[in-house]
Parts: structure tokens; C-alpha cells; sequence
């Protein structure tokens, strides 16, 4: 019973999407407060009864009911509940429902922030999330249902990939679509913004606080998913430019574009049209990675089974949705004139110069991710692009950008004095400068990638301190209080481009000093790696829930003293027979000791064992800490509140004043 | 100039859908247009007796690579059957590391749609054949040169647009 009321649930949320999509838009074209004040309680009433669906469909999973096909196919009873209740978005069905879920959450958030709102632009904002609602909910219910009987019911699941039993799981996906799905939120202003006509600054001022949640959301999705593969997959990397990654990475690109022409469009008027169309970008690049990973256009090691009819819904919602918005773009933008103009050094230009960047270094991923389904398409064969090319464009093309972010936030608005900057900055430069070129000298011989990047971390870096001392300069107090009085704002960019530096230095670091080695290991053997020695203890027979583990004991030590005893598995999964490396690690700031088995050689217990040396790899996690929480620190920023306060009054005024 | 992203997104979309009919998957294989490569097997059931590629010299004939343990292959299995009662081609049935010996059980129970059914069983033959993943099955013509290749599931609609035109060129 219970995933049949499940399934109804659904269907009733995709009524409500409908009510919420149609009456609103309709409503706020036609001036109708009645229905324009549907848009709320659809909004809402739409979260409930979807949060009811997934919570069926979580206790099917639960329960382990193998009368429901998504439950057999991706659960089994040997399960460990965590994962039991995880594997609910472990398949392409339940990661849909995800998917809508989390939709449905943002605009019930939005329907509660927006009280500020004019009533035409958030029924707009709410209508539009209705339509999208509406796309992904007939998408579920059509193609792919979660709540799908097997009859007869299996006696027992086939298993959770074994891949997905890890708690990285648990939290990637819900933080990934949290992101993509949030940009849904910035796409539906832009498009009220488009609808309506009006396409004031006050648009970018209300989205600005949704997109950089969203972008934290995203950031901290890229970067579980990328420590998930550090771990699970057993190969030591965390970035493999594999299809599915990229699908993540260039919204988040995008999004990052876009925060910061957001910016300027809200603070100087100027970049409307391009921030609109950012706007768009993002959600499109949203929807083609959902696109992507589910059609089976491209292939990767990490996507979802596939299917033909469900490519073709997904492109033909994808064309509609982004189609529509373009035509609309392109009869609107002519409307949009830029507010102000600015001088050629300025904020406004190098936030511009950061756009342009960003989007062509986007450019350059979309091309290379996309470049095999070209040259299929064109019947010239079949290839495949790799890290190489990523490696040898991605870089040169981002590290400008890099340099700018060290300038830009000292840069005025309008017009700014270059020769100020260069006084100002000239210790920096040579700071950043100096690093670069003697600590790769230090290290282990002179390598230019590892000098740019650190160059460009200690330059960051040193241009966050910059900011800080230019703006205590003036404030009065102890340093603390001096600390405490600085906005919100200017603390979360100011923290993010400091997660930005340590991202740099760490990337830096770990893509040119790690080390590696395979070593065929007898019980009792030792191998050297990076300073560490490591003996092989043998294996050990150990049993989990639902798989067998040779787990393997290793003793790290470094110049006699013990380190870490590490217990790398090597695991054969009961259902599914899948083999899975599990690695073990001993972490800290400066480096990472990572051991994984591969195969077992003889019977007398000696090992295939792979040892990986990873320096400064953690930074690359606290820089994604360091981007979340300054992102949640922007969008907290006390003027967003302000400006509500001062828009609420204004509201009331105004119904004081009609109503005497 | 306001027209270029929707312009840009159109020319995106058709390559997509173009992409939707398209399986990245699916490699190509090197010996198309070339000799099938040589082998000689025992059969399954009767170890005395062998099978080689130039037995079928003269005949346009399919090799079938499957494995009792493969799922898809047994859904195809019905297929085959129907087309080795039209009697259109012969199917060679290779039988891909069958470390278990099940297939002679397996065919017994479920019908036999092969003319020969050959035994791979270290898969050394699937790897000259350069055979991922079971099933795959090439069509060789007379001359013994291999025509077209397939991999996955044979179904009706695979066979009417992929398998009947190439056979209408080679004249079978």
C-alpha cells in the first residue's frame, strides 16, 4: 500500500505544479491578486506531499519491500540500514524524486522569503519553479517511477552498487542537487525579470542571496563528490575531467560568473542583459548535466543505466524550457541598456575581464566533455578526451582569472587609479613572485606549474590581507571589535577567495610532488614511499554485513617511529560478486598516506599493494570548506535583510495609502 | 547578436539528438573489412570434434559470441532460435569463458539455434576477436571477412535495420 499512496502523492504534487505554473503566470500578466496569491500555498503544499512521496518511498527501502522494482534492484536485506535508507537516491528513479524534492524544498523557501516581493514577481518566480516542477515531476511519473511494482516480489535485492555503500554517498547527492537545483531559483527570477518587463536592478538584488546559497550548496557538492572518488575509487586521484564530474563543474563555473556579475549589476546597474543570460546559463548547464548523465549520450564510469526515451524527454523538455527562455531573452534584451558607464580600470572591468574568463574556460570544458558526441554526430569516428587535454587548456585559460582576484576586490567602482594599486600591491607581487620561483626550488627541482600555482595562491592570498588591512585602516576600536564590525559580506568573499588561495597552493602541491608506487608485498616485506616505510603484516579474513574482506595490515613508519597502522580492504561483495578496493588513509595538514590492495599474487598471503603519497591533497577539502562558508557569510549579509525591512515598510505605506 | 545563445543552444540540441540514436559504447571493430581471425576450437559436447572460421568458407555466416552466465545473451537466445529455423544464415555460437561447462545442459534444455558451437574457454579467442563484453556477434561473409559487428542484444528491430541490409549487399 504504502508506495501506492506514495505514487499518489506524486501525482497529486504534479496537479498542484500545474496549478502553480498556469494560475500565477496567468494572474500576474493580467494584474489578478487572487490568483497570483495561489503561488504560495501550491508552492507549499507541493513540498508536503512530495516529502510524503520520498518518505514512502525511504520506508519501502527501509522495510525492504522487493515487491517495489526500485527497491529490488537497488537494495538487499544484508544492507546496513544507513545505506538502506541512502540507496533510495542511489538509482536514476529515487535520484528523480531527489531531484524533485529538493525543487519543491527551494520553492517553499521562496514562497516563505518572499514577503518582501512585489506580489507579480514572486507569483513569476513561483510560477516559473511551478513549470519546471511540472517538467520533472511528468518526467518521473512517465518514464522512470520509483514506486514501480515487481510481481511476482524478488526474495532478495540485488544490491546497492557497491561503489555507493560509503557515506561520501550519503551527502554528495543531496548537496550536488541542492546546488543545481538552487540555480533553478536564480533562473526564475532572471525569467519573472524577462516576463514581466522590468529589468531593474531589483531583480539581481533579490537573487543575489539564492545564488550564492546555491553556489555554496554546489561547491560543497563538487567537492564531496570529488573526495568520494579520492577514497572509493582506490586510485589516489580526486579530479578525473570524467564526463560526469564536468557535469557539475561547469554550472559551477557558470555560477561563479555569475555571482559576481550579479554584483555589479546590483551595485552599479551595469551587465543586465549578460547577468540575465548568465541567469539562464546556469540552470541550462543545470539541466544538461541531468541531461547528460541520464540519456547515455556520452559514456562515463559514473552515469545511470540508460535509456533512449528517457534522452528524448529530457531534450525535449531541456529545448522547450531553455529554448523558450532564449526566445524571450532575445526579444527582451534589446530593453536591457547598461545603467552607468566605467572607467577602463575599475571593479566593473575587472569583474567583467573575471566573466569573460570564466565563460571561456567553461567554454573549454564544455568542448572537451561534448567533443566525442561531436565527432560521432559528424560520423568521423570515435575518440575519447581525456585529462591531457583539460590539463594543457583548463589551466592556462583559468589562472589569469586567478591573478584578477587578487585585484579586484581592491579595485573601485567606476573608476579606480592603476598606479594606487601598483604602490599598494607591489610587496604582494613580489612576495608572490619570490615564492613562486625559489619554493618549487626547494621542493624537488624547478617546476613551472607548481611556481604558477604558487604565485597565484600567495598572491590571493596576500590581496585578502591587503583588504583587510585597507579596510581596518579607518574603523575604530580594538582589532577584534575593528574584525567584528566588518560586513557579513565582505567577510564571506574575502573567506571564499582565501578557500580559493589554499585550493590553488594545494592543487599546486599534490599534482606535482605526490609519489606512487605499486609494490608486490610478502607478509613481512617493507616498501619506501615519501620518506615513510611500510611493512606488510599480512592479511586478515574479516566479514561485513553484506560482503567479505581480505583486509590487509600495514605499519607506517618514518625514520624508525611508528606512524599509523593502516588496514586497507580488499572486498568481494556477497550479491552482486562486485570486488571493491576500500583504501585506508592517515591524514594530516601536510600530506595524506594512502594504501590500497590490488590482488593477491599467491597463497602464501603476498600482496599486489598500492601506496600513495599525497601531499598538501587536504587542503584542496578545506579550501571547499573555507568557499561554503564564506558563501553562507555573503548571502547572510545584513544589507539583504535591510533592504527587506526597508521594502516591507514601503509595502505597508503603500497599502496604508490605498486603503485612506 | 541577440539571437546568438539561442542560435548557439539550437546547434546544441541537434547534435544531442543526433547523440540520443548514436552509442558512445560502441567501438568499432578493427577487423571490419578484414579476415576474421583464425582459430580452431573444440566443440562443446563433443571434444574430438573442432570448429575453424575456414569451415564456413563459401557461406555468409554469423559468429555469435555468448556465455550461459550472460543474461542478455539468454534473452536473445529466443531470437536466434527463430532465425535458425528460417534457416536465412547459419550462427556459430562461440562460447565465451564457460569456466562452469554449463552450455551443453543449457542448449539441451532451451533448444540449440547454433551449427557449431565452439568452446573458448580461457576467452583467448574473444581476445583476438577484441570481444568486450558478451553478447557480440560479427557477420563474416564468404571470403571470410568481417562484415559488421555488433555488440549487444540481437532483437528483430537490431536484425531489420542493421544485419538485412548488409546481407542484401553480400548477395545471401
Amino acid at each position: 500500500m504504502i508506495p501506492e499512496i506514495g505514487n499518489f502523492a506524486v501525482i497529486l504534487a504534479l496537479l498542484l505544479a500545474l496549478t502553480q505554473a498556469v494560475l500565477p503566470l496567468y494572474g500576474a500578466q493580467r494584474g489578478n491578486l487572487t490568483l497570483m496569491a495561489v503561488a504560495r500555498p501550491a508552492a507549499q503544499g507541493q513540498f508536503v506531499l512530495i516529502a510524503f512521496a520520498f518518505g514512502c518511498l525511504a520506508y519501502s527501502f527501509l522495510a525492504s519491500d522487493f515487491s517495489v522494482q526500485n527497491v529490488a534492484k537497488n537494495s538487499s536485506s544484508q544492507m546496513a540500514w544507513f545505506y538502506k535508507f541512502t540507496a533510495t537516491w542511489g538509482s536514476h528513479e529515487g535520484s528523480m524524486l531527489m531531484w524533485v524534492l529538493i525543487l519543491a524544498f527551494w520553492s517553499a523557501a521562496v514562497s516563505v522569503f518572499s514577503r518582501h516581493l512585489p506580489e507579480d514577481m514572486a507569483a513569476r518566480v513561483l510560477g516559473v519553479l511551478g513549470l519546471i516542477s511540472v517538467g520533472f515531476l511528468s518526467f518521473m511519473l512517465f518514464t522512470s517511477n520509483p514506486f514501480e511494482r515487481l510481481l511476482p516480489a524478488a526474495l532478495e535485492g540485488s544490491d546497492l552498487n557497491p561503489l555507493l555503500q560509503d557515506w561520501g554517498m550519503i551527502i554528495h547527492p543531496p548537496m550536488l542537487y541542492m546546488g543545481y537545483v538552487g540555480f533553478a531559483v536564480a533562473y526564475a527570477f532572471a525569467m519573472a525579470a524577462l516576463l514581466s518587463g522590468k529589468m531593474d536592478v531589483a531583480w539581481a538584488r533579490w537573487s543575489r542571496p539564492w545564488t550564492t546559497v546555491a553556489w555554496a550548496f554546489l561547491t560543497c557538492g563538487v567537492a564531496l563528490g570529488s573526495w568520494w572518488a579520492y577514497r572509493e575509487l582506490g586510485w589516489g586521484g580526486w579530479w578525473f575531467w570524467d564526463p560526469v564530474e564536468n557535469a557539475s563543474f561547469m554550472p559551477w563555473l557558470a555560477g561563479t560568473a555569475l555571482m559576481h556579475s550579479l554584483a555589479a549589476t546590483e551595485k552599479r546597474g551595469v551587465f543586465k542583459a549578460w547577468t540575465v543570460l548568465l541567469a539562464l546559463t546556469v540552470f541550462s548547464l543545470s539541466l544538461l548535466g541531468t541531461f547528460l548523465v541520464r540519456s547515455g549520450v556520452l559514456s562515463s564510469v559514473h552515469s545511470f543505466a540508460t535509456d533512449p526515451g528517457r534522452g528524448a524527454y529530457l531534450l525535449g523538455f531541456f529545448l522547450v524550457v531553455i529554448g523558450g527562455s532564449l526566445v524571450l531573452y532575445a526579444w527582451r534584451a534589446p530593453k536591457m541598456i547598461s545603467g552607468s558607464s566605467f572607467g577602463w580600470y575599475s571593479r566593473e572591468s575587472l569583474l567583467l575581464a573575471n566573466n569573460v574568463i570564466l565563460i571561456a574556460a567553461l567554454a573549454s570544458v564544455l568542448l572537451g566533455t561534448l567533443y566525442p558526441l561531436f565527432i560521432d554526430a559528424m560520423g568521423l569516428g570515435k575518440l575519447s578526451v581525456g585529462p591531457p587535454y583539460f590539463n594543457a587548456v583548463f589551466v592556462p585559460l583559468i589562472a589569469p582569472a586567478l591573478f584578477l582576484m587578487g585585484v579586484g576586490p581592491l579595485a573601485r567602482w567606476k573608476e579606480a587609479s592603476l598606479p594606487d594599486i601598483v604602490t599598494r600591491m607591489k610587496w604582494a607581487l613580489g612576495v608572490a613572485l619570490a615564492t613562486g620561483l625559489l619554493l618549487p626550488l626547494t621542493l624537488n627541482g624547478f617546476n613551472v606549474w607548481a611556481s604558477l600555482g604558487f604565485f597565484l595562491a600567495v598572491w590571493i592570498a596576500l590581496a585578502v590581507l591587503a583588504a583587510f588591512i585597507d579596510r581596518l585602516k579607518h574603523a575604530q576600536g580594538g582589532l577584534l571589535q575593528k574584525l567584528a564590525g566588518l560586513p557579513s559580506g565582505f567577510w564571506g568573499m574575502q573567506l571564499a577567495h582565501l578557500g580559493m588561495a589554499i585550493g590553488v597552493a594545494g592543487i599546486a602541491v599534490v599534482a606535482n610532488y605526490s609519489s606512487e608506487r605499486d609494490v608486490r608485498m610478502e607478509v613481512g616485506s617493507y616498501a619506501k614511499l615519501g620518506g615513510y616505510t611500510f611493512t606488510f603484516r599480512g592479511t586478515t579474513e574479516h566479514d561485513g554485513p553484506n560482503y567479505r574482506a581480505a583486509r590487509g595490515t600495514l605499519e607506517v613508519s618514518q625514520d624508525g617511529k611508528p606512524v599509523a597502522t593502516l588496514q586497507p580492504e580488499k572486498r568481494v561483495y556477497n550479491i552482486s560478486g562486485m570486488a571493491m578496493t576500500e583504501a585506508s588513509v592517515h591524514a594530516n595538514i601536510f600530506r595524506d598516506i594512502y594504501v590500497s590492495m590490488g590482488d593477491q599474487l599467491d597463497d602464501k598471503g603476498t600482496w599486489i599493494v598500492r601506496l600513495y603519497h599525497k601531499p598538501f591533497i587536504n587542503w584542496l577539502w578545506l579550501a571547499a570548506l573555507f568557499m561554503v562558508v564564506g558563501g553562507i557569510m555573503a548571502a547572510s549579509d545584513k544589507r539583504y535583510r535591510i533592504a527587506l525591512r526597508r521594502s516591507d515598510a514601503a509595502k505597508n505605506l503603500a497599502t496604508q495609502g490605498s486603503a485612506s | 547578436m541577440k539571437w546568438l545563445p539561442l542560435v548557439l543552444f539550437l546547434a546544441l540540441v541537434g547534435f544531442f539528438a543526433k547523440g540520443l540514436f548514436l552509442d558512445p559504447r560502441e567501438v568499432p571493430s578493427p577487423f571490419i573489412g578484414r579476415t576474421a581471425p583464425a582459430f580452431t576450437l573444440p566443440l562443446v559436447g563433443d571434444a574430438n570434434a573442432s570448429f575453424s572460421p575456414a569451415d564456413m568458407k563459401g557461406k555468409v555466416w554469423i559468429l555469435n559470441v555468448w556465455a550461459p552466465w550472460c543474461v542478455t545473451c539468454r534473452q536473445e537466445h529466443g531470437f536466434l532460435m527463430q532465425l535458425a529455423q528460417t534457416g536465412v544464415i547459419p550462427i556459430v555460437g562461440l562460447n565465451w569463458k564457460d569456466k562452469e561447462r554449463k552450455a551443453e545442459a543449457l542448449l539441451a534444455r532451451t533448444g540449440n539455434p547454433y551449427v557449431a558451437v565452439p568452446e573458448d574457454l580461457d576467452g583467448r579467442v574473444g581476445i583476438d576477436y577484441g570481444v568486450t563484453a558478451v553478447p557480440e556477434t560479427y557477420l563474416i561473409d564468404k571470403q571470410g571477412i568481417v562484415r559488421l559487428k555488433h555488440t549487444g542484444l540481437i532483437d528483430p528491430g537490431v536484425w531489420k535495420s542493421k544485419f538485412e541490409p548488409k546481407l542484401k549487399a553480400l548477395g545471401a
